[in-house]
C-alpha cells in the first residue's frame, strides 16, 4: 500500500487542475439546496376560482370574500350561471367553480342545512386534491363561525380537528431537502468516478499503471478516496446552505447524517466504478450511469412515497440504495430518530455498501 | 544468458476464431536489442502484451527476466518498462510531474535512477512545468521513454515506438536506444512496421499472421537470401508489373516505391529482358542487379 499516496496525490492534483469539476462541488449542493426547494415545491397556491352565486345573501357574499382573501386562491371572477363558469374553466382561466344555490341563507337557518356544487378541475390530480381540500376547509371553518355568531347548531358532518406531527407547517422544504442531497451525492459521486476510471481506458494511461507493481485494491481506492472526501465536504456544504438560506436544520444527530452519508457515498461511488470497469468507453459508461441513477431517483421516494407504490414494486425498491438514505435522512431531519431506530436503514446500506465495494475491486482486472 | 525465453506461445481471439499468434518461440540474450518486425495485425501488441503481463496466453510458456509470465507476474511487473504504441501519460500532469508519479509507484525516486534517463530527460527538462498533452510529438515520446526507464527496469518493452514520428526524431530514437544498451547493457525488445530500422537490430524476427518467419541478426537474414535480385524501372511502371509477372524466368516481381524488384532463374539475362520489354514497347528501361534489404527478405520469406 505504499504507493497510495502517491496514486492520492496525482488523483487530488488531477481533480483540481481545471475549474469545472471543482465548481460543480459547489453549484451542485447550491442549486439542489437553495434553488430546488423553491421551485419544485408540492406547496399548491394561486389556484383560480370562479363563483356562482344564486343566492346573494349576507352568508353567500361573506363566503365569496373568504376564498378570496385565502392566500391559496385568486378570485377570477362571480359569473351568473354555470355554462358562463364552464366556458372560463375550458378556456384554462379557472380550475375551480364553486357554486352557491338560491336560498341558501333561508335554508340554512330553517332547515339547519345548505347545499354547494365544488367542480374541480381535476387534470393536475394533485392540484385538484389540494385545491379541494383547501375549499372543504375554508368552507368548515366558515361553518363554525356562522354557528358561534348565531348560537345556532348546524349539523357538521364531522369534526375534523387535523395535528400534523414533527412538521406541523407541513413545510415542503425540511422534507424534500434530505432528499435532494442524497440525489445531488449519487449524481457527483456515482458519475465522476466512473468517468475518471475510463477516461484512463480511453487514454491508455490505465496500460502503463498495469504494468506497475500497484495492486487492485490500492488503484479501486486511489480512484475512491478523493471522491469520499468531496462527498463530505458536498454534506457538510449542503446543511450549512440548508440553515442558513431556508433555516432547516436536522432536527437527530449531525454526526448520524454524517455516518449515513459515508455509507452511501461509498456505495454510489463503488457502483461507478463497477459500471466503469465493464465500460470500454465513457459513452458507455454514461449511459448506464443515467440508467442507474434515474431509475434509482424515481423509485427511491423522492418524488412519490415508497409506501403508496405497489406492493411487487415496493418488494423492489428493496434493491434501491437511495430509497434507504432518503428514508434515513428524512428521520434524521424531521423527526430526529436515533442511530437504533435507524437500523432497518443503516443495514441494508451497508450491506450494499460493501457488496458494491468487493464487485468494484474484484470486477477490475489488471490482466485480460 | 537469456533474459526473455518463449515457447510454443498460442493465443486466439473471438472464441478461438482470430488466431493472433500460432505458436511462437525465441529468446532475447541479455542485453541486446531485439526487434519484431511485421505488418499491422501481424501479432506483435498481443506478444507484447502477453509479456508485460497484461494479456493470458491460451497455452504455452513465457518468462520474462527468469520469472513466468501467468504465476510470478508480480515479479516481472517491477522490473520491466514498458512503452505501449499509443502516448499513454497523463496530459494534464507535467513533465516532472509524470516522471515523479512513476518513480514513486515503483516505490523509487527521480534521483535515484537519474543517470539512466539524464541524456533523454536532458532534452525535456526545459519543459519540465509544461504539461504533457502539450508537448510536441518528439518530445511527447522521449518523455514516455523517460518515464519507462525511470524504476531501473532490466528490460525495456518498446510497442512501435517510432510509429507517427518524423525520420528526424526516428533517428534519434533509434540513437538513444543504441546509447542505453551500450552504457547500462540494458535488453530492449522493440517492434516496428518499418523494415529499414531492422539494420538497428542485433537480430531480428520477422513476423506474419502470428507466426514467425525467422529469426537472425539483420545481416544473417540477407546473407541467407540465395535468389538473384534486380531492380527494374521504365517509362510506364504500373503496366511494366503485370507484364514482368508474365514474363518467362521471373519468379516474382513487387514493386518497391520508385521501383521493381524481381527475382529471377539463371536462365534470364539483362540483355535478353531488356530485349522482351523492348518489343513490349517500354522505353527508358533500366535494369541492375542489387543486394536484397530486410525487406525483400520478408517478401521473400512470405511466399
Amino acid at each position: 500500500m505504499k504507493a497510495l499516496k502517491y496514486l492520492l496525490v496525482k488523483e487530488y492534483k488531477q481533480m483540481f487542475r481545471g475549474y469545472l469539476i471543482p465548481a460543480l462541488f459547489v453549484l451542485v449542493p447550491f442549486a439542489l439546496t437553495n434553488l430546488v426547494p423553491r421551485i419544485a415545491t408540492q406547496e399548491v397556491s394561486n389556484l383560480d376560482i370562479a363563483v356562482i352565486d344564486n343566492d346573494r345573501s349576507s352568508v353567500s357574499k361573506r363566503l365569496t370574500e373568504k376564498i378570496s382573501t385565502s392566500k391559496f386562491f385568486n378570485f377570477q371572477s362571480l359569473c351568473g350561471n354555470y355554462i358562463e363558469a364552464y366556458d372560463l374553466l375550458q378556456r384554462g382561466d379557472v380550475d375551480f367553480i364553486i357554486t352557491i344555490e338560491n336560498g341558501i341563507e333561508k335554508n340554512l337557518y330553517r332547515e339547519g342545512t345548505a347545499k354547494m356544487m365544488l367542480s374541480v378541475n381535476s387534470v393536475n390530480g394533485m392540484k385538484g386534491g389540494l385545491g379541494n381540500n383547501y375549499l372543504t376547509q375554508i368552507i368548515m371553518q366558515y361553518t363554525k363561525e356562522l354557528n358561534e355568531e348565531t348560537g345556532y347548531s348546524m349539523a357538521s358532518p364531522m369534526n375534523i380537528r387535523p395535528r400534523f406531527l414533527f412538521n406541523s407547517q407541513l413545510d415542503y422544504k425540511p422534507y424534500m431537502i434530505p432528499a435532494l442531497m442524497s440525489l445531488g451525492l449519487i449524481l457527483l459521486m456515482g458519475f465522476l468516478p466512473a468517468l475518471n476510471m475510463v477516461s484512463e481506458k480511453e487514454k491508455g494511461t490505465i496500460e502503463q499503471i498495469n504494468v506497475t507493481p500497484v495492486g487492485r485494491l490500492e488503484f479501486i481506492l486511489s480512484k475512491l478516496i478523493p471522491y469520499w472526501t468531496v462527498g463530505l465536504f458536498i454534506v457538510g456544504f449542503s446543511m450549512l446552505l440548508a440553515w442558513k438560506i431556508h433555516n432547516v436544520v436536522p432536527a437527530g444527530s449531525i454526526f448520524l447524517v454524517f455516518l449515513f452519508a459515508v455509507v452511501y457515498i461509498m456505495t454510489v461511488s463503488a457502483l461507478g466504478i463497477i459500471v466503469a470497469n465493464y465500460s470500454d468507453t465513457m459513452r458507455q459508461a454514461a449511459m448506464m450511469m443515467f440508467f442507474f441513477i434515474i431509475i434509482f431517483a424515481l423509485t427511491s421516494g423522492l418524488v412519490s412515497p415508497v409506501s403508496s407504490m405497489p406492493d411487487w414494486a415496493q418488494e423492489i425498491t428493496r434493491l434501491n440504495p437511495v430509497r434507504y438514505i432518503i428514508a434515513a435522512l428524512r428521520e434524521i431531519f424531521l423527526k430526529g430518530s436515533t442511530f437504533t431506530q435507524l437500523l432497518p436503514q443503516f443495514i441494508p446500506l451497508c450491506i450494499y455498501g460493501l457488496v458494491t465495494m468487493t464487485c468494484a475491486v474484484f470486477s477490475y482486472q489488471k490482466k485480460q | 544468458m537469456n533474459i526473455i525465453s518463449v515457447r510454443n506461445l498460442h493465443k486466439t481471439y473471438n472464441k478461438g476464431k482470430t488466431q493472433a499468434l500460432k505458436g511462437v518461440d525465441f529468446d532475447v540474450r541479455q542485453g541486446e536489442i531485439f526487434g519484431l518486425i511485421g505488418p499491422d495485425g501481424a501479432g506483435k501488441t498481443t506478444l507484447f502484451r502477453i509479456l508485460t503481463t497484461l494479456l493470458l496466453p491460451d497455452s504455452g510458456t513465457a518468462q520474462v527476466d527468469g520469472y513466468d509470465v501467468v504465476k510470478e507476474y508480480k515479479d516481472i511487473r517491477r522490473h520491466i518498462g514498458y512503452m505501449p504504441g499509443r502516448f499513454s501519460l497523463y496530459q494534464d500532469m507535467t513533465v516532472e510531474e509524470n516522471l515523479a508519479f512513476f518513480a514513486t509507484v515503483f516505490n523509487t525516486t527521480i534521483q535515484e535512477n537519474y543517470h539512466l534517463v539524464e541524456d533523454i530527460y536532458k532534452q525535456i527538462e526545459p519543459f519540465k512545468h509544461r504539461r504533457a498533452g502539450k508537448l510536441s510529438g518528439g518530445m511527447k515520446q522521449k518523455l514516455a521513454l523517460s518515464c519507462a526507464l525511470i524504476h531501473a527496469p532490466h528490460v525495456l518493452f518498446l510497442d512501435e515506438p517510432t510509429t507517427g514520428v518524423d525520420p528526424v526524431s526516428r533517428k534519434e530514437f533509434w540513437e538513444m536506444l543504441q546509447k542505453l544498451k551500450t552504457n547500462f547493457h540494458l535488453s530492449i525488445v522493440v517492434s516496428t512496421p518499418y523494415m529499414d530500422e531492422a539494420m538497428q537490430c542485433d537480430r531480428i524476427a520477422l513476423m506474419q499472421g502470428g507466426e514467425f518467419l525467422t529469426i537472425d541478426t539483420p545481416q544473417g537474414i540477407i546473407n541467407s537470401y540465395t535468389d538473384t535480385l534486380w531492380t527494374v524501372r521504365s517509362d510506364n511502371m504500373h503496366r511494366l508489373l503485370t507484364d514482368l509477372r508474365k514474363t518467362e524466368g521471373v519468379k516474382t516481381a513487387f514493386a518497391f516505391g520508385e521501383s521493381h524488384h524481381i527475382t529471377v532463374d539463371a536462365s534470364l539475362t539483362f540483355d535478353a529482358l531488356r530485349q522482351k520489354l523492348i518489343d513490349l514497347g517500354y522505353q527508358k528501361i533500366q535494369i541492375e542487379e542489387i543486394t536484397p534489404s530486410i525487406e525483400d527478405c520478408f517478401m521473400h520469406l512470405q511466399n
